[in-house]
């Protein structure tokens, strides 16, 4: 019998070898540089193809109005909600890699942090379309959506669930995009530099903002990153906890509970971290980043998934549990309906993608595989929209009255737009990984071995 | 343009030295270097590597930032500025019970001040750095698009000694760098450059905002004043849906308002039915009301809209009507002073001879008022002794 002993008073590397600065330049800068690939054509035409079919879709909601959907009395919210639901939880992986990882010292967030965030934004982006048209017409909607003087004399109702929905998405898309921002100016400067193209080296100045590399603008950039970090933090935590409330604020049985807060952010970073390593795989594979972005890092993802996973099935049983302890039958009637009603295949695909499939993360032979990550992961997705479906969906058409019961039947306009925003969500992702540098350069050079003087050790990024 | 400076440089015309550089390969070496610089007394100077390397600022002898101040104070402003804005709104400006809660229910405001807040924190802060703390965006400094800005945005470490220096000396400095080990070379810059100052009236700058103005305002008034009304943008008074005198494909007779059920009796309508039976009507009918001052007053308002034009202002068969229609006979003969209360309502009700019932003009309760009325009428002209006293 021999155990591996694991020395934990040394930490693993983040990348791999010992790759000089211009090195990882090169390799990072490479899909920028080169034409195209022929995969990356062929991905960018599947999800132009789906994003054109989004484009159909928006269309024709605006040419109708959104009875074009499946949504009537007494399931108002439909798709529409769900989607958002879904895709705003995307996006709380990216700045919680950022962020909350960056605030631990987790040094691994290095290689996926910057395309963590930018899919945060692309999944903003798509919750945002949905929350904006499935008011019809937004135009419009800016009178009950912003508070601006207006001609008609009305505000806004500062005490709605929607409206704190509509401030915490907004200001959560414009932190990201600042963070983001920021994170990317000193590699906007690496890539002004190296540009041999004026329309590039005139683009990538004018985004560079003049950036260069001075330890006095250092010193305040670290610190600003640092704030922004702390700042980020609690907002990801807020922004899904207020779209819970939109829910739990409501009294529908079944979304009236206290412990839908938690449970929301444990299920957006669940989701959100699927979405990642799916994208991660694929973006590793593709562009040969096998050295900066490391099976370490994915098992390190892994297991998030499975303490998220773990934390989402605890609340799915919690909520049963309370249900029967609450003593109130209607609460009790919703939560069996929800797994033995007209509904219960969507809860049982949702119970086994999320409580089950994790689960398969207790094996260390599971966890580094790539092969099974992508698969538990794609089934996390699925399972994390059908968590939203059963939410929305189930509680509004099952509530107090027998008389006002109805069912939700999605028509094909519904679909168009789902598919639509996972085509514009892609195309973004794709668009992305070729035209920007999809790891952070300054960060990755810093947490090389040997990037720091030799007397403070291999420390990390604005240590 | 950002060629301009180091086209200049070649051109070796109106150039200034800006700084001696010098680029070392290791963390080490550049931090050596830094202490060395700091050490011997210059102030304007600076190292540029590409990563924050770990104990620079120390070695550069850098103040703590004072960005967080910064923050602070945009967070504060924000959250006071967001729930004052709030309460105004709620409890002054526009107040409105909501869930029977007081029009101040501060709670509510927590996650709005909470996110304004953080909006407010963030934004201001990455202003101020860029705009007061970097002094960007300044793409004309002088090392930019230097070979040294080359390689220091790479993988090299680099340090720059400013000739704006007081203790600034070429040849020391050069000595200096030269002695820890760095590959030294002089930046100059061109003066003129520096001092471009952006010229906000020349005319074609005044022309393209004017027109940038012109194309924003246009748009925006086509926009919301036009092409929202275009279809299919229907508004809520344009409905599919059938108007009572509008027509329809959908019936038969081309109708949209449909007639009610035989049968149906409208809210309040009570059937007449002593239809062609008038004796019946003098024998049961009797008058609801008591004959008040305000039913005689309704009973004269009634009667003058609609019986005096033929019956005449006092009931004696005057007609206004000038011969167009029959006059009828007066209300005053022994005929009809000896009828019942009954007979003259179901006259009103029915019609007769030549008048048409007025059922559909006169409620029942006026139509009573009107029997009053005349029962006055023929008392006045026919008073009793006793009436004199």
């Amino acid at each position: 019998m021999s155990a591996t002993v694991i020395d934990y008073s040394k930490e693993i590397s983040v990348v791999e070898g010992r790759p000089s600065a211009a090195l990882l330049d090169g390799v990072i800068t490479q899909p920028i540089d080169s034409f195209p690939q022929r995969n990356w054509l062929i991905g960018l035409a599947v999800t132009g193809t789906m994003l054109l079919i989004g484009g159909i879709s928006l269309g024709w909601l605006l040419w109708k109005g959104v009875g074009v959907w499946g949504i009537n009395q007494p399931v108002a919210w439909g798709f529409d909600v769900v989607n958002f639901v879904f895709w705003i939880g995307i996006g709380h992986a990216g700045t919680l890699i950022s962020a909350i990882l960056f605030l631990l010292r987790q040094k691994w967030r290095t290689g996926i942090a910057r395309f963590a965030e930018a899919m945060t934004l692309f999944a903003v982006l798509c919750a945002v379309m949905f929350v904006l048209f499935h008011t019809g017409r937004p135009w419009i909607a800016a009178v009950w959506l912003l508070p601006y003087p207006n001609q008609h004399g009305v505000w806004v109702n500062f005490t709605s669930p929607l409206i704190w929905d509509v401030f915490a998405v907004s200001t959560y898309f414009a932190v990201s995009l600042v963070f983001w921002y920021i994170g990317i100016i000193p590699d906007f400067a690496t890539l002004r530099d190296r540009a041999v193209t004026k329309v590039k080296k005139t683009i990538f100045t004018i985004l560079s903002l003049g950036w260069r590399f001075s330890n006095r603008h250092w010193q305040h950039y670290e610190r600003a990153y640092l704030i922004m970090a702390g700042f980020a933090t609690p907002l990801v935590l807020s922004v899904h906890t207020i779209v819970s409330f939109d829910f739990a604020v409501s009294i529908i049985p079944g979304w009236h509970t206290t412990i839908f807060p938690p449970y929301f952010v444990a299920g957006a970073i669940f989701s959100g971290f699927a979405m990642v390593q799916n994208v991660l795989i694929v973006t590793r594979k593709a562009f040969h980043f096998e050295h900066l972005i490391t099976l370490d890092t994915i098992e390190k993802m892994n297991k998030i998934m499975l303490l998220t996973g773990s934390m989402v099935g605890y609340a799915y049983m919690m909520e049963f549990f309370i249900a029967w302890y609450s003593g109130n039958a209607i609460e009790r009637f919703v939560f069996i309906n929800r797994a033995f009603g007209p509904y219960w295949w969507a809860y049982w695909i949702m119970f086994t993608c999320n409580v089950v499939s994790p689960q398969l993360f207790w094996s260390k032979k599971i966890r580094t595989s790539l092969l099974a990550s992508f698969i538990i992961a794609i089934f996390i997705n699925i399972g994390m929209w059908f968590e939203r479906f059963v939410i929305v969906v189930t509680s509004l058409s099952r509530d107090f009255l027998p008389s006002s019961w109805g069912m939700f039947i999605p028509t094909m306009w519904d679909f168009g737009l789902l598919i639509g925003s996972f085509g514009l969500f892609f195309t973004l992702v794709l668009l992305f990984v070729k035209a920007l540098p999809a790891i952070s350069m300054a960060e990755i050079k810093a947490v090389v071995p040997g990037a720091q003087p030799l007397h403070y050790g291999d420390g990390g990024f604005h240590g | 343009m950002l060629n301009r400076c180091i086209m200049e440089m070649e051109g070796s015309m109106a150039k200034k030295l800006y700084s001696l550089t010098a680029i070392f390969t290791t963390p080490n070496e550049i931090i050596k270097a830094a202490k060395a610089v700091q050490e011997a007394g210059y102030s304007k100077y600076d190292v540029h590597t590409p990563y924050p390397l770990h104990g620079m600022d120390d070695a550069m002898e850098l103040k703590e930032t004072k960005l967080g101040f910064v923050t602070l104070a945009a967070g504060i402003m924000g959250a006071t500025g967001m729930i004052s804005f709030a309460s105004w709104v709620a409890s002054v400006d526009y107040p409105q019970v909501i869930g029977g809660k007081p029009y101040w229910s501060w709670p509510a405001f927590v996650p709005v001040t909470y996110e304004i807040a953080v909006l407010m924190a963030v934004l201001l802060t990455v202003a101020a750095l860029i705009v007061f703390f970097f002094k960007f965006p300044n793409v004309s400094h002088p090392l930019h698009d230097t070979p040294y800005m080359k390689k220091v945005s790479a993988d090299k470490f680099g340090v720059s000694i400013q000739a704006e220096d007081p203790k600034f000396n070429e040849k020391v400095v050069g000595d200096l760098l030269k002695n820890l080990g760095g590959e030294v070379s002089p930046v100059y810059y061109s003066e003129e450059f520096l001092d471009f100052k952006p010229q906000l009236f020349e005319p074609k700058f005044i022309l393209l905002l004017a027109g940038i103005a012109v194309v924003s305002a246009g748009g925006g008034y086509a926009t919301w004043n036009k092409l929202l009304y275009l279809p299919p943008f229907d508004w809520m008074m344009e409905q599919p849906k059938s108007k009572p005198q509008s027509h329809s494909e959908f019936y038969a007779d081309g109708f949209a308002m449909r007639p009610p059920v035989e049968g149906s009796i409208a809210r309040g309508f009570i059937p007449y039915p002593y239809k062609g039976k008038p004796d019946e009507a003098a024998k049961y009918l009797v008058n609801p009301l008591l004959p008040t001052k305000e039913v005689l007053a309704l009973g004269k308002k009634k009667y003058l809209t609609f019986c005096s034009p033929c019956h005449g202002n006092f009931g004696s068969g005057d007609s206004r009507l000038q011969g167009q229609f029959p006059n009828p006979p007066t209300l005053h003969s022994d005929k009809v002073r000896i009828w019942s209360n009954g007979s003259i309502y179901h006259v009103i009700t029915d019609g007769q001879n030549v008048m048409p019932s007025y059922q559909y003009q006169i409620t029942r309760e006026e139509r009573w008022a009107v029997v009053h009325y005349i029962r006055t009428l023929e008392r006045a002209l026919n008073a009793k002794e006793s009436d004199l006293q």
